[in-house]
Parts: structure tokens; C-alpha cells; sequence
């Protein structure tokens, strides 16, 4: 009997987080570039709260931008180089959706971690409790849209040998939107202003990227195994 | 109306793989010229050629991971790049390289690779890897595997996904003697039940089989 679309998403999840089981150390590498980027800050500039509050927003957003570009570089590597994606693309089975499992586990790995840690980050910056929905909701737009985007950078340089510059180069000029409306979102929190329009924003660009990401990733992924 | 002849040479044509007139360019090299084969069900067809001949671009080819610059390639007559989906349900792919994971074991390796593809319950997939010698190495993790049990595990990937086209790139390479001869015998059991082969090796397989003919790159 041949299995059908929900299967397939499952046999390509439990397999991923199989995988991060046996190599664990791998996944909680961005939380912890994450963590101790963050905590370099208050040392680096000043202990001072007050101080550190207006640059909060930026610091933790771009330590997350940082954080979930360094584990995307190596996303699809292990499986192009084993063979495993050439095995996945002659499945019969269709290859968007396999990489769009594939990436939104990862994120459940790697980035929604990061969501659960930034307000713990955030108020040791000085940001009050009352940023805390703002700034974990705004990073788990933000992060899905970066994984998506990273995504589709990483099947593209995946036979590129040393791509990782590359991917950077690539992904870091489409991933600016989100990195701008993620911190204003935050800033604006912070002193009390309306966040709805840059929330709004965020939950568009994520909508564009799961909509078109797949195909994008799919066909990525096709050029690179040729 | 359509006579006897006309509707035995369209079966003829539909049933299997035909490839006509491949033309593949790697970089500045013309690798393929003008290559043209059919596969029927029930065939073997053993590429053979020089190292670096093209044999394993020929395969890449066909199976749909290279686009050729020109030629057709059709499968149960219906060309290959309009049913892409049906076509990769049927086949079975084996590289050079065994697709296996380095931390997962035999069986669970095999179980989200052949998952993709078709349900087989745990016993099958016992009975395979037993079929094939290495029942022992089933909850061992590939890394731990010898070279030639890996190309074994990748072996019983293929015998398990129920496909009846299988496309083998050197599927021998690393196995012993009595590997060898139990290779031949899932294969010539393949053919047996109508399935086709088109592979690459440098030692002829089936060599004595009814079914099995050889084409030459240059």
C-alpha cells in the first residue's frame, strides 16, 4: 500500500528528530551562539539597564538572525552528501513538501528553543515583562521566515563546497525585512506603542515564504544534485 | 483497424524503457552521443565501458537526476519528463553512494527509505536483510557496518521498495564471492517476476541469463 501525503510528513519528521537524538550536541549549538552572544553585550557596552534597554530589541534579534543562519548552512549537507537526497528526489513523492517537513522540524529544533529562551535574554537586557509576548511571538514569526528563506539558500549552495559564505551572502539581504520589522516590533513595545503593523508584516512575509518556499527549495534542490 | 503487428509493436514499445538518441554534455566533454536503448520487462541491460565513459552519467540520466541535453526518454510510452512522479514510483534508484545514515541502524534506515515508498512490515524486512546475510546487522548502526554490508542494507532498499525498474550503479562494488552470487540471485528473481534492470559494473553480472545484453559506451 502506498502511503499518503500525512505518512510521508511523519516518516520524514520522526526520522529528523531521531536523528537529533543521536546528534544532539548539533541542535543545541544555535541556542547556545545565541545565549552567549546576547550576554557578550552587557559586558562589551555597560551594565547599565538603561543603557542597554534602547539596544535591547536589536541585540536579540540579531543574535537570533545570527544563530538560525549559522545551523542552516549545514540543513540539507549531510543528506545531499549520503545520497539520501537523491533517494528522497527519485521518490516519486513530491520533493517541496519533503524539504518543507524537513525545514519545519528543524525549526521546531533549533528556533522555537530560541523563541523560549529570547525573553529570559530580553529581560536580562533590561526589557520589561510586559515585551515578553511581543518579543517571543514577533522571533517565532521572524525565525520561521528566516528557516524557510536559509532553506532555500542552503539547497541552492548545498554543491557549492565552502558555501557557507555564499548561503550569508545570499539570504542575508532577503532576511533584512524581517530583521527590520522583528526589532521595531520590539522597540515599539518597549515604549508602549502598537505593535499590530509590524506583527501584521512578519505574519505576511512568513505566509509568502510557506506558500512559495517549497517549490523554491524543490527546485534549488534539483539544480544542486545535477 | 489495426492489425496483429501494429498492436504487438505498440505493446512492445509501451511495456518497458526506451531511450533514444541521448546527447549529454558534463562541462566541455560530449559524454553521451547519441546513445539509444530499450528495456522490456523481464531484461537486464549491463552498461559497460571504460572508467569514465559516462555509465553512470547514462544512469543519473535515465533515472531523472540529470536533464540530458537532448534525446528522449520514455517509460511504458509515455515520456518521461510529462509523468515524472509515476515514473520514480516504479523505479529504484542505487548509486554509488549507499544513501545510508551513519547513526541510524540497518533496519531503521530502512524503514524511513522504503516508508517513503511502499508499507513493509517488520518480518519482510527481516526476511530481506537475512535473504542478503546480514540478519545480524539489523539493530547494529551503519556506522558500524563494513563496506560491503552497507552496499548490502542499500541492496535490500531496493529488493524492498516492490519497484519493477531498478537502476544499479555498480551494485557489486565491496561484496565477496558469496555476496556476489546472492546479488545474481535477487536479480535474476527480479527478472523472473517481470521486473527490469538497467545496470553498471564492471563484472558482468548474469552473464549466462537468457534476458541479459550488454551495451557499450565508448
Amino acid at each position: 500500500m502506498e502511503p499518503g501525503l500525512l505518512q510521508i510528513v511523519m516518516l520524514v519528521v520522526a526520522r529528523e528528530l531521531r536523528l537529533a537524538v543521536r546528534h544532539w550536541d548539533q541542535v543545541v549549538q544555535p541556542l547556545i551562539f545565541f545565549v552567549v552572544v546576547t550576554t557578550l553585550f552587557p559586558l562589551a557596552i555597560s551594565p547599565s539597564l538603561s543603557e542597554l534597554r534602547n539596544i535591547a530589541p536589536g541585540v536579540v534579534w540579531v543574535a537570533a538572525m545570527l544563530a538560525s543562519l549559522l545551523s542552516l548552512e549545514s540543513l540539507f549537507r549531510p543528506d545531499v552528501e549520503d545520497g539520501t537526497m537523491e533517494q528522497w528526489a527519485l521518490s516519486g513523492q513530491p520533493l517541496a513538501l519533503l524539504l518543507l517537513a524537513k525545514t519545519v522540524t528543524h525549526w521546531l529544533l533549533t528556533g522555537l528553543p530560541l523563541v523560549m529562551m529570547a525573553p529570559w535574554m530580553g529581560t536580562a537586557l533590561g526589557l520589561p515583562v510586559s515585551v515578553w509576548p511581543v518579543l517571543a511571538g514577533s522571533l517565532a514569526l521572524g525565525t520561521a521566515t528566516l528557516s524557510i528563506l536559509g532553506a532555500i539558500g542552503a539547497a541552492l549552495t548545498v554543491a557549492v563546497r565552502r558555501g557557507s559564505v555564499l548561503l550569508a551572502l545570499l539570504v542575508l539581504p532577503l532576511e533584512m525585512p524581517v530583521l527590520i520589522f522583528g526589532a521595531r516590533a520590539v522597540d515599539l513595545a518597549t515604549h508602549g506603542e502598537a505593535v499590530a503593523g509590524p506583527l501584521n508584516l512578519l505574519a505576511a512575509m512568513l505566509l509568502l515564504c510557506l506558500a512559495l518556499g517549497p517549490f523554491a527549495m524543490s527546485a534549488a534542490m534539483r539544480v544542486s544534485m545535477e | 483497424m489495426v492489425t496483429l503487428a501494429e498492436v504487438s509493436h505498440s505493446l512492445s514499445t509501451t511495456a518497458g524503457l526506451e531511450v533514444r538518441g541521448l546527447h549529454l554534455w558534463r562541462g566541455e566533454r560530449h559524454l553521451l552521443r547519441a546513445v539509444s536503448f530499450a528495456l522490456q520487462p523481464g531484461e537486464l541491460l549491463q552498461v559497460v565501458g571504460p572508467n569514465g565513459a559516462g555509465k553512470t552519467s547514462l544512469l543519473r540520466c535515465v533515472a531523472g537526476l540529470i536533464e540530458a541535453e537532448s534525446g528522449e526518454i520514455q517509460w511504458q510510452g509515455a515520456a518521461l519528463r510529462t509523468n515524472r512522479d509515476a515514473f520514480h514510483r516504479q523505479l529504484a534508484y542505487l548509486g554509488h553512494i549507499n544513501a545510508l545514515k551513519a547513526e541510524l541502524t540497518a533496519l531503521e534506515n530502512l524503514r524511513y527509505s522504503v516508508g517513503m515508498r511502499r508499507q513493509v512490515s517488520l518480518e519482510q524486512t527481516q526476511a530481506t536483510l537475512a535473504r542478503l546475510q546480514i540478519a545480524h546487522c539489523a539493530d547494529l548502526p551503519a556506522r558500524s557496518l563494513s563496506a560491503g554490508q552497507k552496499r548490502r542494507v542499500a541492496l535490500a532498499r531496493v529488493i524492498l521498495s516492490g519497484a519493477s525498474l531498478w537502476i544499479l550503479d555498480e551494485p557489486i562494488t565491496n561484496l565477496d564471492v558469496d555476496g556476489i552470487a546472492c546479488v545474481e540471485s535477487c536479480l535474476a528473481e527480479h527478472l523472473q517476476g517481470g521486473g527490469s534492470i538497467l545496470t553498471a559494473a564492471h563484472q558482468p553480472l548474469l552473464e549466462h541469463h537468457p534476458q541479459s545484453r550488454s551495451l557499450r559506451l565508448h
